[in-house]
């Protein structure tokens, strides 16, 4: 065969990848919104779900997913940054180092059906904490730490070295270097990996199912029981006698994780426009 | 890419010995190094992670190794918690072959659109084929699973006269949803090939296709490897997706167009009402399942270290 033919041929075959990858998810964005839009309402968000769940709202579950995940955020982002300052800033290449890695990238690889049961094993029986937001939140968290710390680490070293070379010619000590200098240079990216694990956690639901209970319940306290708009959709989708419902929770869930995504994005290039 | 030794933490000047020359007072100093071990200290908390699951995901596990044996646990083909057997060989077998056909499916897909966005794709282009990966990492597996159950299980169902629950409905949702992982690290691993490879292939007259299969590909073998790997391990352990497509019987089935039964979902399905040693097998399986995913991280690493071995290079 000709090579000009055989190229030909082959870059079609790429482009057509490349347009089936797009076209599935074009397909399954416009599948949830062309069959939820007529069941969003104000209605649907802010009541609760009544009768077998056959009739009602979600505002429930909208409460619950965001309280967890803004509670795991709250846990997650403090650890996960220090973690990050530590491995690009301080550590020495080594066996720590080696195992500190190993153990992220394992956690990053965890099913999330066994997070799910750990976190049921050790916060909700070991440490009697019980189906609440604490116990989802913190099982969470160990799903986001990696992605967080991965995303951080990679912000932290995107400084340039001249950054901290100036600070340090001024006389300043490490910490300040860092505090001063390097985190806030690296500030929109850390921000952009934080929104971008909290929006996976906000579609996680093999965790939470086991960690928050399935109750429908208006979370007020982090020790309450709740249950997170992923598993409300699942249960409806499989009980399959109030569609309609699970079309508006999923367009609802669709939404709220293109903002995340979306949102990120976004603020990523308008911080990196600026500078 | 280590620290330079200036990044390391300075003696204060007593202990260096440089006399008049004070480089940080004593406070400074244990300021600093405090905050040093704290960070290691967060750092650490992903080695407890690890270690906090295997802990308590094991014990509650363990008594299934003791009681019924490892390999009679592995080999067992009879799950049933009323007879109180408890063998895990179907549930296994589910887990390969749906993942197995995911595999077939999806890596050709997540691998075309790695290359296409590596080294075909103009800027334009790639800024609406990337970000659309990315979006598609980032869509809930319930949503996929809700995708799956009703509009590919009909279809499905139509072709093979069948419910539409079982293997082949599952392999084309878990292909979808691992495009994402193996062509992100996969279009990471093509572009990280240094420039001058192939600016000599063209130079000698390559097409864009003989540079791709004959050069960039070869060179990307190992990351591109890894990706699929990586893949393999998010096919594995993903739950909630398969569960609303694979009909979940706890057998081994003789089609692949009848209800089938993974690890991940075996677990699902039997956990409201497990207790006793059911419910401890349960926490067998997700024991196997996490040693699963970490063997395939190790993998990952090995090939990296096997990588920098012959090249000298990362």
């Amino acid at each position: 065969m000709d090579k000009r033919v055989a190229n030909a041929i082959a870059l079609t075959a790429l482009w057509v990848s490349a347009l089936t990858t797009v076209a599935i998810l074009a397909a399954v964005i416009l599948y949830v919104f062309v069959n939820g839009i007529s069941q969003l309402s104000l209605e649907f968000i802010f009541t609760w779900p009544h009768g077998v769940n056959s009739e009602g709202g979600v505002w429930p579950t909208i409460v619950s997913t965001l309280y967890v995940t803004a509670l795991a955020m709250l846990i997650v982002t403090p650890v996960a940054v220090l973690a990050a300052v530590y491995l690009a800033e301080y550590a020495v290449q080594g066996r720590l180092v080696g195992m500190i890695r190993f153990a992220a990238d394992s956690l990053a690889s965890v099913p999330s059906i066994v997070m799910g049961l750990f976190g049921l094993a050790l916060f909700v029986e070991a440490m009697g904490i019980g189906f609440s937001m604490l116990s989802a939140a913190m099982a969470l968290s160990f799903l986001m730490l990696p992605i967080v710390m991965r995303t951080t680490e990679e912000a932290i070293r995107a400084v340039p070295k001249y950054i901290r070379w100036g600070a340090y010619g001024l006389g300043a000590t490490k910490w300040q270097t860092v505090s001063r200098s390097v985190l806030p240079a690296a500030m929109p990216r850390i921000i952009t990996g934080i929104i971008l694990a909290t929006g996976r956690a906000v579609g996680e639901t093999a965790v939470v199912i086991y960690t928050m209970g399935q109750a429908i319940n208006l979370p007020l306290t982090p020790l309450d029981s709740g249950r997170p708009m992923t598993v409300h959709l699942y249960l409806l989708a499989m009980e399959g006698i109030n569609l309609p419902a699970a079309y508006g929770s999923a367009l609802l869930l669709m939404i709220m994780i293109l903002a995340f995504n979306l949102g990120a994005r976004y603020f990523l290039r308008r911080s990196s426009r600026r500078t | 890419m280590s620290n330079d030794s200036q990044d390391r933490l300075e003696r204060p000047a007593s202990e260096s010995g440089a006399g008049s020359l004070r480089l940080m007072s004593r406070t400074t100093y244990f300021k600093e190094l405090v905050l040093e071990n704290l960070f290691l200290l967060c750092a650490f908390v992903a080695v407890a992670g690890v270690v906090l699951i295997f802990a308590f995901v094991g014990v509650r596990g363990w008594p299934v190794f003791v009681e019924i044996g490892l390999w009679n646990f592995l080999s067992g083909s009879e799950w049933s918690a009323t007879s109180g057997e408890f063998g895990i060989l179907a549930p296994i077998y589910g887990s390969v072959v749906v993942m197995a056909g995911a595999l077939i499916l999806g890596t050709p897909l997540a691998v075309g659109t790695a290359i296409f966005l590596s080294e075909i794709a103009s800027p334009r282009v790639r800024g609406i084929v990337r970000p659309a990966v990315e979006l598609l990492a980032g869509i809930p597996s319930v949503i996929f699973g809700f995708f799956g159950l009703l509009i590919l299980r009909p279809i499905v169902a139509r072709m093979t006269d069948g419910l539409g629950f079982g293997a082949i409905t599952g392999w084309i949702i878990l292909a979808i949803m691992i495009v994402p992982t193996v062509a992100t690290l996969s279009e990471d691993a093509l572009r990280s090939i240094h420039p001058g490879i192939r600016e000599a292939s063209y130079a000698m007259g390559a097409t864009t296709w003989q540079t791709i299969r004959r050069v960039l590909v070869p060179a990307a073998k190992i990351g591109i490897i890894d990706a699929i790997i990586l893949g393999m391990g998010r096919a594995i352990g993903e739950t909630m997706a398969v569960l609303m497509v694979l009909g979940n019987a706890p057998w081994i089935p003789g089609s692949f167009s009848e209800p089938i039964a993974t690890l991940t979902t075996q677990i699902v399905m039997d956990m409201p009402y497990a207790s006793g040693m059911h419910r401890t097998a349960l926490f067998g399986m997700a024991i196997i399942l996490f040693a699963v995913s970490m063997l395939l991280v190790a993998a990952v690493r090995m090939l990296s270290r096997l990588q920098t071995a012959i090249t000298g290079e990362r």
